[in-house]
C-alpha cells in the first residue's frame, strides 16, 4: 500500500485491461448483433421463434463480454506477470493479496444485479410469449386469448376454426416409437402424418405419447414439448411466416430415435382450410375406426412395455379427463 | 511460509485428541498369500455363477420371463452375488463378520511392498493410489467409447455400427463417464490429500474408506457388464418407461448406479467426519486449505444426493424384475417419477464432479502465482453455496416435460443464481493471478485452461438456464457441448491440474515437464475442436443420441471427429508421461514448487512416510 510506485502501476494495469475489454466487447457485440444476430436459428417463423432469437442474441451480447474479459485477463496475466519475463516485480504480498472486502462485495453486487436482471428478463419473456413454445403441462396458466375455450370445445367435439376468425387452432401431436402423427380435433379429429398449419394463427399443440417419452421438436417453429404417455403437454405458438419446417424427436426413445422425424408446412389460412376439409372428407372412413378424440390414449392393455405387464387391469382407450370437460362416450 | 509443522511444544491437548494409529501394524511382505485382487476375482466369478443359477432356478417359470426368454432376475442375482463375492474375496467383510460372530476382530494386516495395492488396505495413501488406477480404467473405457461415437458420426449414414449398437455405446459412454467422474477427484486426491492437508494421521473410518473403493470398482464391473447383457438403450439418464421396455442390460445400469451410490455415500461420510474431527491442533475452519473446503462441500452432496439415486435405482430394479410399476403410468406409476428422482440426484452429481475441481484450481493458481488465494472465505462460502443451490435447481434439466410455467420461472431464477457464487470463484482465481509472478508449469497451464473452458461452459449455461431459449436447445448438441465444456473439459482439466500438481508427492518420481506441456496443448486444442463445433450443430437443430443425421450437419460433425484424434494423441502423450516417469525414476523433491506451496502435505517427504505426522503439526497462522 505504501509503495507509491507499485500502486501507480497497478492502476495502470487495471485501466489497460478495462480499456481493452471495453473496446473488444463493443466491437464483438456490434459485429455479432448486426452480422450474426438476424441469422441466429431457428429464424422467425413463429412468435416463439422470433422471441427466442431475440433472447438468444441479448444473452449472447451479455455473455460475450464476460468471456472476452476472462480470456483477456488470462492472456494479459500470461504476458505481464510471467515469471520468465525479465524484471518482473515481486508478486504482490501482504494483506492486499489475501483479499479486499470492497472489491469482493462490489463484484458480488454487480454479478447479482446482472443475474437478477437476466432471470427477470427470462421469466418475462417466458410469460409474455405464453410459454415461449415450451410444454406447459396439461393445465397451462399462460395462454393466448381464447385458447382454453378452443381446447375445451375441441375435446367436446364442438370446436370450429375458420380463416380470419382469429381462433386458436388446437392440434394434437401423438408420438410413438418411431413416428409422429397429428390429429385435428376441430375438423372431426382426422389423423394426418404431415403437420399442416395455417399462417398468422395461434396454435395449441397437445402433445402426448403412446409408449415411451418422446419430445416433439418443431425446429423452425421453436416449439418443444415432451410427449409423456397418458399426459397431455400443451405448448403454444403463433405462426407468422409461410414455409416448411422439420419435426424431430428430441428425447431418446429407443432404437430409431434418430429416424423419428417428419416435415410440416405453414400455408395460408385459406389453403389450410381447403386442405383440412378435403382431408377430413377423404379420411372420414378411417377416422371412424380411430379411437374417439381424447387428450391421451392407452394404445392397448399391454401399454408400452410390449407384453411385459399382464393384461386385464386397464380399459383400452380410456381418455384422461382434462379441463373438467365431459369424457366422450 | 506461514504454516509451521514444528514439534507441538505448547499444545494444550484439551479437546484435541491426537488420533491413534490405524492398528499396530504387523508389516508383512508375503506375496500372494491372503486375500487380494485375485481372490476377489475368483469369488466374484463364483458368486456370479451361483446367482445366475439361483435366478434361473427361481424365476424361469415366471410368465413374462418364459415369454421373453430374458431372465432379468437371473442377471440381477448374478450381479448381486458377484459384488458380494468380490467384497468377500477382497476381505472387505472380514471385520464386520468377525464382530457379528462375537469374535474379537483381529484387525487387518498392513502389507508393505507392491502387493498392498491389490489388497483391502486401510492406508488412505494406498486407497488414493488404488483410486487413481480405478478412475483411469473408467476414464479410458469411456474415452474409447467416445472414439466409437465420433467414428460413427464422421459420416451422416449408418456406416460402422448398427443403430442398436450405437445407442448402447452412447449410453455406456455417458454412464461410465459420469460414474467415473463422481469419484474422479474425491476418490484419488480427496482420499490421498485430505488427511495430509489437515494434519491427520489417518482417516476417521479407514475400513469404510477402503470399502468405498472396492465397491466403486465392483460398480465398474457391473456397469460394464451391461455390454454383455445386450446393453441398454436409454442413455445415461435412463428415462422410464424406455427403461422398463429395455432388455436385461438395463439391470446392469440400475444395479450399477445403486452400487456406486453406496460407494459415494461411504466415501462422502468418511471424508466429512475426517475433516470435522481429525484436523490438527490449530487447524481452525478459517485455516483449512480451500481443497479441504471443496471436499467437505462435495462430501455433503455425496451423502445427501446419492441415497436418492439408490432409491430410484431400486424402484427401477423392482419394475424390471418383479413387475412393480413405479415408472409406468398406465399401471398407476408415473414416468415423471424417475425423471424427478434422477435429476434430483443428477444435478448435485454435476457439482460432485466440479466442486473438488474448484478446490484444486485454487491451490494451483495460488501456488504458481506465488500469492495466497484471493478472498479465501468468499471462496469457501461460494463452494458451500453452490453445493446448496445444487439441490434446488434439478428441474432445469427437464424444462420441456410439461411443468407449469410458474414452476419453470422458479427454476429459471434459481439456476441463474448459481452464476453468482460461480462468478465469485472465477473472479477470485483471476484476482489471485493479479500482480503475481506466474510460473506456467503444467499444472498452471491446465488451471488456466480450466478457467477459460469453464467460463465458456458457464456462458453457454446461462443461455440454457433461460427456459425460453432452452426450448430451442434442449437435448440438442448445444447441450452436449455445454456439459462437455464444464465437465469433460472442466473437471478433466482440473483433475489433470491436480494430478500434475501432486505428481511427485503421490508417486515419488518427477514427470517430464516438456512431455506434460505437449500433453496439455494437444488436449486443449483437441477438445476444443471436438466440442466447440457442437454448439453450431445444436443451433442448427441436431438432436442428441441419434446415429444418422441430415447431410447439412456433416461438416461440423467431421471437424468434431477429427478433433477427437488430436485429443487422443494428447491421451497417448499422457501415457508417455507416465511411462517416462516410471522408467527414469528421478527422485522426487519434498516441495517442488517452492514458497508458493504452503499447505501441510509439502512439509512431508515425497511420497509421504507410512506413518505421517508422528508428531502432529501445530498450525499457528493462516496459510492463505
Amino acid at each position: 500500500m505504501s509503495n507509491e510506485n507499485s500502486q501507480g502501476e497497478e492502476i495502470n494495469h487495471f485501466r489497460r485491461i478495462v480499456y481493452i475489454w471495453i473496446a473488444l466487447s463493443v466491437v464483438c457485440d456490434l459485429l455479432f448483433w448486426f452480422l450474426v444476430g438476424p441469422h441466429v436459428p431457428p429464424g422467425r417463423m413463429t412468435s416463439s421463434a422470433q422471441g427466442d432469437q431475440l433472447d438468444f442474441n441479448i444473452l449472447f451480447v451479455i455473455g460475450l463480454p464476460v468471456l472476452i474479459g476472462v480470456s483477456e485477463w488470462l492472456v494479459y496475466a500470461a504476458f505481464n506477470w510471467n515469471a520468465k519475463k525479465k524484471d518482473t516485480p515481486e508478486s504482490v504480498g501482504g494483506p492486499r493479496a489475501w483479499g479486499n472486502k470492497r472489491v469482493e462485495v462490489s463484484w458480488i453486487i454487480v454479478t447479482s444485479v446482472v443475474v437478477v436482471c437476466l432471470a427477470g428478463f427470462g421469466i418475462i419473456e417466458l410469460v409474455a410469449l405464453q410459454g415461449a413454445g415450451g410444454g406447459e403441462g396439461p393445465n397451462p396458466i399462460w395462454y393466448p386469448h381464447g385458447a382454453i375455450q378452443a381446447e375445451t370445445a375441441a375435446l367436446a367435439g364442438t370446436g370450429t376454426w375458420s380463416p380470419n376468425s382469429n381462433d386458436v387452432l388446437p392440434v394434437q401431436v401423438i408420438a410413438q416409437q418411431w413416428k409422429f402423427t397429428y390429429r385435428y380435433p376441430t375438423f372431426g379429429g382426422f389423423e394426418s402424418s404431415e403437420l399442416i398449419l395455417p399462417d398468422d394463427t395461434a396454435i395449441a399443440f397437445n402433445v402426448t405419447s403412446l409408449d415411451v417419452i418422446h419430445s416433439f421438436w418443431a425446429y423452425q417453429l421453436e416449439v418443444k414439448a415432451d410427449a409423456n404417455p397418458l399426459e397431455n403437454n400443451v405448448a403454444f405458438t403463433r405462426t407468422q411466416q409461410l414455409g416448411n419446417f422439420v419435426v424431430r424427436c428430441s428425447e431418446l426413445c429407443g432404437l430409431w430415435h434418430g429416424a423419428m422425424f417428419n416435415y410440416g408446412t405453414v400455408v395460408s389460412q385459406a389453403a389450410f382450410e381447403k386442405w383440412a376439409t378435403t382431408t377430413e372428407a377423404a379420411n372420414a372412413a378411417n377416422t371412424k375406426n380411430l379411437a374417439p378424440f381424447a387428450w391421451t390414449y392407452v394404445p392397448d392393455a399391454n401399454g408400452a412395455a410390449g407384453g411385459y405387464y399382464p393384461d386385464g387391469n386397464v380399459t383400452p382407450y380410456s381418455p384422461t379427463e382434462i379441463y373438467g370437460s365431459k369424457q366422450p362416450s | 511460509m506461514t504454516i509451521s509443522a514444528e514439534r507441538p511444544t505448547e499444545v494444550d491437548d484439551k479437546g484435541v485428541d491426537p488420533p491413534e494409529f490405524i492398528a499396530q501394524p504387523k508389516l508383512r511382505r508375503h506375496g500372494l498369500l491372503g486375500q487380494h485382487l485375485g481372490t476377489a476375482i475368483v469369488c466374484g466369478f463364483l458368486g456370479y455363477i451361483l446367482g445366475h443359477w439361483l435366478g434361473n432356478y427361481v424365476a424361469s417359470g415366471y410368465p413374462y420371463i418364459a415369454n421373453s426368454g430374458q431372465n432379468s432376475i437371473a442377471v440381477l442375482l448374478a450381479l448381486m452375488f458377484m459384488v458380494l463375492g468380490w467384497l468377500i474375496g477382497i476381505g472387505a467383510l472380514n471385520y464386520p463378520f468377525a464382530k457379528m460372530l462375537g469374535r474379537e476382530a483381529k484387525g487387518e494386516v498392513e502389507y508393505q511392498g507392491w502387493t498392498r495395492y491389490f489388497r483391502y488396505n486401510l492406508d488412505h495413501k494406498v486407497v488414493g493410489i488404488q483410486y487413481v488406477v480405478g478412475v483411469l480404467v473408467f476414464f479410458f473405457t469411456g474415452g474409447l467409447l467416445a472414439m466409437a461415437i465420433r467414428t460413427e458420426l464422421l459420416n451422416p449414414t449408418v456406416h460402422v455400427f448398427s443403430a442398436d449398437t450405437y445407442i448402447k455405446i452412447v449410453s455406456e459412454h455417458g454412464t461410465i463417464m459420469m460414474m467415473m467422474a463422481s469419484s474422479v477427484v474425491v476418490g484419488p486426491l480427496g482420499n490421498y490429500f485430505v488427511p495430509l492437508m489437515i494434519g491427520a494421521r489417518r482417516m476417521a473410518y479407514p475400513r469404510i474408506e477402503a470399502f468405498s473403493f472396492w465397491i466403486f470398482s465392483a460398480g465398474y464391473l457391473v456397469i460394464f457388464s451391461a455390454l454383455f447383457f445386450g446393453g441398454f438403450p436409454t442413455g445415461w439418464t435412463g428415462y422410464a418407461p424406455l427403461q422398463t421396455q429395455a432388455g436385461p442390460g438395463m439391470i446392469s445400469y440400475l444395479f450399477g448406479f445403486a452400487i456406486i451410490s453406496i460407494g459415494m455415500m461411504a466415501a462422502g461420510f468418511n471424508l466429512a467426519v475426517t475433516i470435522i474431527n481429525y484436523r490438527a491442533p490449530g487447524m481452525t475452519w478459517s485455516r483449512v486449505p480451500i481443497f479441504v473446503w471443496s471436499i467437505i462441500a462435495t462430501a455433503a452432496l455425496l451423502t445427501l444426493a446419492s441415497p436418492v439415486l439408490l432409491a430410484a435405482g431400486l424402484f427401477g430394479i423392482l419394475d424390471k424384475t418383479v413387475q412393480t410399476a413405479f415408472y409406468v403410468t398406465e399401471h398407476g406409476g408415473s414416468s415423471y417419477l424417475w425423471e424427478n428422482l434422477f435429476w434430483f440426484f443428477g444435478h448435485p452429481e454435476v457439482y460432485i464432479l466440479i466442486i473438488p475441481g474448484f478446490g484444486i484450481i485454487s491451490h494451483v493458481v495460488s501456488t504458481f502465482s506465488g500469492k495466497p488465494v484471493f478472498g479465501y472465505l468468499a471462496m469457501a462460502y461460494a463452494m458451500v453455496a453452490i453445493g446448496f443451490l445444487g439441490f434446488i435447481v434439478w428441474a432445469h434439466h427437464m424444462f420441456t416435460v410439461g411443468m407449469p410455467l410458474n414452476l419453470q420461472a422458479y427454476f429459471v431464477a434459481a439456476t441463474m443464481v448459481i452464476a453468482v457464487p460461480t462468478g465469485v470463484k472465477v473472479f477470485s482465481w483471476i484476482a489471485t493471478m493479479w500482480g503475481g509472478s506466474i510460473e506456467f508449469k503444467t499444472p498452471m497451464l491446465f488451471a488456466v485452461g480450466f478457467i477459460f473452458l469453464f467460463t465458456v461452459g458457464g456462458v453457454t449455461g446461462v443461455v440454457l438456464a433461460n427456459a425460453g431459449i432452452d426450448y430451442a436447445l434442449h437435448d440438442s448438441y448445444y447441450v452436449v457441448a455445454h456439459f462437455h465444456y464444464v465437465l469433460s473439459l472442466g473437471a478433466v482439466f482440473a483433475i489433470f491440474a491436480g494430478f500434475y500438481y501432486w505428481f511427485e508427492k503421490m508417486w515419488g518420481v518427477r514427470y517430464n515437464e516438456t512431455l506434460a506441456t505437449i500433453h496439455f496443448w494437444l488436449t486443449f486444442v483437441g477438445v476444443n475442436i471436438v466440442f466447440f463445433p457442437q454448439h453450431f450443430l445444436g443451433l442448427q437443430g441436431m438432436p442428441r443420441r441419434s446415429i444418422d443425421y441430415p447431410a447439412a450437419f456433416s461438416y461440423w460433425n467431421r471437424v468434431s471427429s477429427y478433433g477427437y484424434l488430436v485429443a487422443l494423441m494428447g491421451l497417448v502423450v499422457f501415457i508417455a508421461v507416465l511411462a517416462e516417469a516410471a522408467i527414469r525414476r528421478r527422485a522426487a523433491r519434498a516441495n517442488p514448487w517452492g514458497a508458493g506451496a504452503t499447505t501441510l502435505e509439502w512439509t512431508l517427504s515425497s511420497p509421504p512416510p507410512f506413518h505421517q505426522f508422528n508428531e502432529l503439526p501445530v498450525i499457528h497462522a493462516d496459510s492463505h
